[in-house]
């Protein structure tokens, strides 16, 4: 029971530290942090249940007000914006990543990417793309043009989140809880 | 571990935290209904009203709230005058920044621990599946642990620029989630030795 509970909120801090780190730029301009790498994370380590509930915890406190989404935002504003979709799908998409680790017997390092590449871009997406064509009275495909700016640095950080699953696999095969 | 609290004190602050969500979440759906240009000037001047009344160094802390906003006003922006249709784009820009600046508006006048509080009370007929003080232990946590993470971040960070010529950061990320895994595991086992969560 503690051991859940520490390992959740643990993570919900994990995906806040990492909207921290600097900010990198791709070649066109568009920046990509690690806070959704965070995301993917909490799913393919810690399981479908976990992450999803550690995701929740993220974002309450975020709702709370604190300034824990990358470029220091937060408070209830965030949830009238445009990102929206995206901040919806964020529990949901780490479930999926989670869900697709624990019921695949594939290696780690394959379980993970495509669990993260499902769940982080596939479902998180569907969440995404309506959201903003919603709050920018845009149609679903203009919206997703909008969006694919983003696609590129996505996939790069679903590789890296399969490495990631897999290096804590080999260091400590115990403390993969996505894989009992 | 700083707060998006406004410390500019407002006839606001004094308002229950609970009223102030009420409203917002009435105002919020309100918004999206309209579409006529004046109405939807009408609500926006009514939350610059609000702001305004706080003095100009909140003011000035609301504008840099909505600093986030600005590049999706910018694609807006650019896409209709794209099409022609400055008049459709000007209303969903209103109608964005307008509630957002509601939303930052409550939580720049509301403290946490009163935030923390409200949500303990609004939770509690989910207490037979989520006992409110567990929410809360998880919720103190959290916030006293990242800048416990932070910190070995940068340590790892500079422990690796001192023995690699590669800048590579991605790779500090695993040692780091692997320590949060650590963490957790005492953090676990000091509450055990403790009594247990409640």
């Amino acid at each position: 029971m503690e051991r859940n509970l520490t390992h959740i909120a643990l993570f919900a801090a994990l995906i806040a530290v990492l909207g921290l780190v600097p900010q990198l730029t791709l070649a066109a301009g568009v920046p990509i942090t690690a806070q959704s790498l965070g995301i993917m994370l909490c799913g393919t380590v810690l399981g479908a249940r976990r992450g999803a509930l550690a995701v929740l915890l993220f974002l309450g406190l975020t709702a709370l007000g604190l300034p824990l989404l990358s470029g220091g935002r937060g408070g209830l504003g965030v949830f009238a914006g445009p990102s929206v979709g995206y901040l919806i799908g964020f529990p949901v998409a780490a479930y999926v990543a989670g869900w697709v680790v624990e019921r695949t017997t594939l290696k780690p390092l394959w379980a993970a990417t495509s669990g993260a590449i499902i769940g982080g871009i596939g479902v998180l997406y569907a969440f995404g793309i309506p959201g903003m064509a919603l709050i920018l009275n845009k149609t679903i495909p203009e919206a997703a043009l909008i969006a694919t700016a983003f696609l590129p640095g996505d996939i790069l950080k679903c590789v890296l989140a399969g490495l990631i699953t897999q290096s804590i696999a080999r260091a400590r095969p115990g403390a993969l809880l996505s894989r009992p | 571990m700083l707060t998006l609290t406004s410390p500019v004190k407002t006839p606001l602050h004094r308002i229950a935290p609970g009223a102030k969500l009420a409203a917002l979440a009435l105002f919020t759906a309100a918004l999206f209904t309209l579409s006529a240009p004046l109405s939807l000037g009408a609500a926006a001047l009514a939350i610059v009203a609000l702001y305004v009344t706080g003095g100009p160094a909140f003011a000035r802390h609301g504008i840099k709230m909505l600093r986030p906003v600005w590049p999706f006003v910018a694609v807006v922006a650019l896409w209709h005058t794209a099409t022609q249709d400055t008049a459709t784009g000007a209303a969903i820009i209103a109608r964005m920044t307008t509630a957002i600046a509601a939303a930052n508006l409550v939580t720049m006048t509301t403290r946490l621990t009163d935030m923390i509080t409200l949500i303990e009370r609004l939770a509690t007929p989910l207490s037979p599946i989520l006992p409110p003080k567990r929410l809360a232990l998880a919720i103190a946590l959290v916030i006293r642990f990242i800048p416990v993470l932070s910190e070995r971040i940068t340590v790892l960070t500079q422990a690796r620029r001192a023995r690699s010529p590669h800048r590579a950061a991605w790779r500090i990320l695993a040692p780091a989630a692997l320590g949060a895994l650590d963490d957790a595991d005492h953090v676990a086992q000091a509450l055990r030795a403790r009594g247990g969560t409640v």
